[in-house]
């Protein structure tokens, strides 16, 4: 698009310039009875206007909110640009929240109408009906299930297009006229955020906000119509709505939606994505489903395998880099890229990948590396649901794993005294809807947001995160305790899975363990040891001998470097069941938390802290359906080394 | 279940059929009947004839005595390939699919019966018999979608946990697209979460496709959940027939699962 052009400064309109400027071709791919199913640009906008219009029909003015629900479906995506196209609020929820997590959103956000996927989502919002008064009209996409439903608020998705043909028809002009009343500085989307600390708060982000950072983000990493991006991460998350709804209409590039959410590998592989976005848990999955095949795997192709891995981890993120390497080096690399590297990657459908971002959590230093030495220009970002997940990138060439790159066009980062990070530029929030006290609280007197992390720019001008702001303590002792530092260590462990440290205010730190059952399980196999479920894994001598090695390594690094020497986990246990979303103990986004966990468990803990071997504990727990059950186990507390700086010198 | 189904006219009526193996009498003078689109549960203690009685109606076993009358038709004996013809699909107590075989490809052996083309036809694969399988294909897919096993499409079944092979199984009657689904304990040896994806799938299946479902099963609460009336067999002797609330309240049936002193 040449320079002078002015680009369309709201999403439905740039859909419009997109249909005419991409007429033919593909928007959007899903796979559907076996085969993908393709929209074009021009077949996009004209269903969207169909949905504006019926949504107008049934009495969606501008100002109103569309609680959207369900897996990544393209009628979904087009729900929300339809509801942009009228002046209104799109606002996406995670599909897997149970119905009582819905009913705060739905009655902070006012919404009066909802589209959901399916007869699931459906049963959810007839549940929370009596609460939510102001719930008028459901619309549902797929109509499995639902000949039998009577409620007057329900109308399928064929309905719906129905109407909207017959209001298009008697209004032609309509459509037109309300995409051109929207401002880019109306409020586009409201994103919740997860709510790690207390309740969800909805953040509204303009037109602009979001269009701009999709801007710099296209420019920064060369986007265009010829990309292609698997929409598979949930639709309530800022991360997916960046990439696969604001940069997927500024770039123009195509979206596909996978069959179901257990199809992802197998779609990908289909697709070969070029842009590639996941969060580190998803690179993880993925490195402990080809360790765990490559095990079983023969031993020519093991000790190939393990040959030019090595080779890899010497010398690829180097040449992926552009580093100078040895030329030996550099023929193996080529070779290894034939035999192993290049099959691998088709495997996990990383082809064709330019572009890989990860962002959300702290990336494991092996993991981070060994996607880079075969070649997946992985890189990492930062970002908030606050800031459109635009803060800051790694540019092509400076890719480290332990920074999130320099801050991205447009975008100005400060430090606070306190070692906050402080960012400001035009994709900042509006607002949080309806809470003036939140939104004055993080935003400074000079528009500099608060992101409540705390990090420093290195020497190379490379922003790192280490901890939130607000977690960052202090021992007994005085030393600092990072918490998130530590359980990231231990959670680069593949056997680990999730891990929770305590320790601020405390003459040293324990931990909470969470066992990885995949990768546990499959040690296990291969040592003949029996057991039967999660619970009875995480109680077994040997597993505990596995994990105390673990954290005597986290122990070790720790004890290099000076200033978190005193942090070293002196006692640990392996927790008797998984932390959950549904128990509270994660968030949607499955983060850690810490204080509800600590409270749970508070006996655990107190027999951390006391010189008991072993604690029984009974835990209410919460099954998909809503029904409860109880697990009853003895937990056993064991010791870890803990190392000094001498001693961690003599080991080299 | 308050569905708005419309259970119709008797389908499939039992006219007391009395079977033995030698000296042992698994069933007798069995007599009930199956309306259209209900779903008929069969219960009883072990051995009381649960099984023998699915397979006397798909013609497996030939009763010495009585009659199978299946949409006005009287059967004295029915051949298990004319059942599957007529419209009567089955499942098995122990998964009987092709171990070695896709799901995909098993869902389509259940398409057998529907296949018009010749061998060599299909050999060369070209023209009608290329239309056909397409055709077929759809249907698998559809099914497929249904019972929500996108993911192991080119899985060989073998490798599949016993939940997902019950459902694949399932999916291969299925695609017979039968009037009548007999089930034989669809939900053994499934955890809690499994059994209820099950009883949602029969549920569907009944109401979305009309199939009138004959099942048997052990876990009470399911049965009590989901079917319309029960038949309750003990010692090859028919001891109740009545709605699931009525069984409930059963003197004989309560004395059949929990034993009386003599």
């Amino acid at each position: 698009m040449p320079e002078n052009q002015a680009q369309p400064d709201t999403f439905p309109r740039l859909l419009l310039a997109n249909a005419e400027r991409l007429r033919e071709r593909p928007a959007v791919r899903e796979k559907d009875l076996g085969i993908w199913q393709t929209w074009s640009w021009g077949e996009v906008a004209m269903e969207v206007r169909t949905l504006a219009c019926g949504l107008a029909a049934l009495g969606f003015r501008r100002g109103d909110t569309l609680a959207i629900i369900g897996d990544n479906r393209p009628r979904l995506y087009w729900a929300m640009a339809a509801a942009q196209a009228l002046g209104g609020v799109p606002v996406p929820l995670y599909q897997d929240a149970v119905a009582n997590e819905m009913v705060y959103v739905f009655d902070d956000a006012e919404a009066q109408f909802a589209i959901v996927e399916d007869q699931e989502q459906v049963d959810k919002l007839i549940e929370i009906l009596p609460r939510c008064p102001r719930l008028k009209h459901i619309v549902y996409d797929d109509p499995r299930g639902m000949r039998h439903y009577q409620q007057s608020q329900l109308l399928g998705y064929e309905s719906l297009a129905e109407r909207g043909r017959a209001f298009d028809a008697a209004h032609p002009d309509f459509y037109a006229g309300e995409v051109a009343k929207g401002k880019a500085s109306d409020i586009g989307i409201m994103l919740y955020t997860s709510g790690t600390t207390g309740k969800p708060k909805g953040v509204c982000q303009t037109h602009r906000a979001f269009i701009s950072s999709a801007q710099g983000g296209s420019r920064f990493d060369q986007l265009g119509p010829a990309d292609s991006m698997l929409s598979y991460l949930p639709m309530a998350w800022v991360g997916d709505h960046l990439f696969s709804y604001a940069q997927w209409l500024v770039a123009g590039f195509t979206i596909s939606c996978p069959e179901s959410g257990d199809t992802v590998m197998t779609d990908m592989r289909e697709i070969g994505p070029t842009y590639f976005f996941a969060p580190p848990r998803i690179f993880e999955n993925l490195l402990t489903t080809v360790m765990i095949r490559m095990e079983d795997a023969s031993a020519i192709k093991r000790a190939l395998f393990r040959f030019f891995t090595d080779v890899a981890r010497r010398c690829g993120a180097e040449i992926l880099g552009r580093k100078p390497v040895a030329f030996a080096d550099r023929l193996l690399y080529a070779l290894g890229n034939v035999l192993i590297y290049g099959p691998l990657r088709n495997v996990l459908g990383m082809s064709r990948i330019r572009v890989a971002y990860t962002a959300g959590a702290a990336i494991g230093p092996d993991l981070f590396r060994f996607y880079r030495s075969i070649g997946v220009n992985l890189k990492q970002l930062y970002g908030s649901t606050e800031t459109c997940a635009y803060v800051c990138l790694q540019p092509d060439g400076a890719v480290s794993f332990d920074s999130v790159g320099a801050p991205a066009p447009g975008v100005e980062v400060r430090i606070a005294d306190n070692g906050e990070v402080l960012v400001r530029g035009p994709m900042l929030l509006k607002e949080y809807y309806r809470r003036p006290d939140a939104t004055a609280e993080s935003i400074d007197a000079d528009g500099y947001f608060r992101t409540g992390d705390a990090g420093f720019f290195d020497a190379n001008r490379q922003l790192k995160i280490i901890d939130r702001a607000k977690d960052v303590g202090k021992l007994a002792t005085g030393a600092m305790y990072a918490p998130n530092y530590i359980e990231n260590k231990l959670k680069f462990f593949p056997h680990i899975k999730e891990a929770v440290v305590f320790g601020n205010g405390r003459d040293r730190v324990c931990a909470f363990i969470n066992i990885d059952v995949g990768s546990v399980g499959n040690w296990a196999e291969r040592r003949a040891i029996p057991y039967a479920g999660y619970t009875d894994l995480a109680g077994k001598p040997e597993v505990y001998e596995l994990i105390r090695e673990c954290v005597e390594k986290v122990n070790a690094e720790l004890a290099r470097e000076d200033t978190l020497a005193g942090s070293q986990v002196h006692r640990f246990l392996i927790l008797h069941k998984e932390l959950d979303p549904d128990d509270d103990e994660l968030t949607r986004t499955r983060k850690v938390r810490r204080g509800f966990v600590a409270e749970k468990y508070a006996a655990l803990v107190d027999a951390l802290y006391s010189d008991r071997a072993e604690c029984h504990v009974e835990t209410q727990i919460k099954f998909e359906d809503g029904r409860t059950g109880t697990v009853r186990a003895d937990v056993r507390i064991r010791e870890a080394r803990i190392l000094s700086r001498a001693q961690v010198k003599q080991a080299g | 279940m308050a569905q708005a189904r419309n259970i119709g006219d008797v389908i499939l009526k039992i006219d007391s059929i009395s079977l033995a193996f030698g000296g042992v009498k698994a069933l007798s003078e069995v007599s009930f009947d199956v309306r259209e689109h209900e779903i008929r549960a069969i219960i009883g203690p072990n051995g009381a004839g649960k099984s023998s009685m699915l397979n006397v109606i798909n013609g497996v076993y030939h009763p010495q005595q009585g009659s199978v009358t299946f949409r006005g038709v009287e059967h004295k004996q029915m051949r298990p390939h004319e059942a599957a013809k007529q419209g009567i699909a089955r499942t098995f107590q122990n998964i009987a699919l092709f171990k070695g075989m896709t799901v995909l490809d098993n869902i389509m052996t259940g398409r057998n019966l529907k296949m018009r083309a010749g061998v060599l036809a299909q050999a060369v694969w070209y023209g009608p018999a290329l239309r056909e399988e397409i055709e077929h294909r759809k249907a698998v897919e559809r099914i497929i979608d249904f019972l929500e096993i996108q993911a192991y499409r080119k899985t060989p079944v073998g490798r599949l946990p016993y939940g997902l092979q019950k459902r694949v199984d399932l999916g291969r009657a299925l695609a017979i697209e039968p009037c009548v689904l007999l089930l034989d304990e669809p939900m053994a040896g499934m955890n809690v979460e499994e059994k209820q994806d099950m009883c949602r799938f029969i549920l569907d299946v009944n109401d979305h496709f009309g199939t009138t479902i004959v099942l048997i099963e052990h876990d009470m609460g399911v049965v009590m959940d989901i079917s319309d009336r029960v038949v309750v067999l003990d010692y090859g002797r028919k001891i109740g027939d009545a709605t699931p609330d009525q069984v409930r309240g059963n003197q004989a049936v309560i004395d059949a699962y929990l034993g009386v002193s003599h």
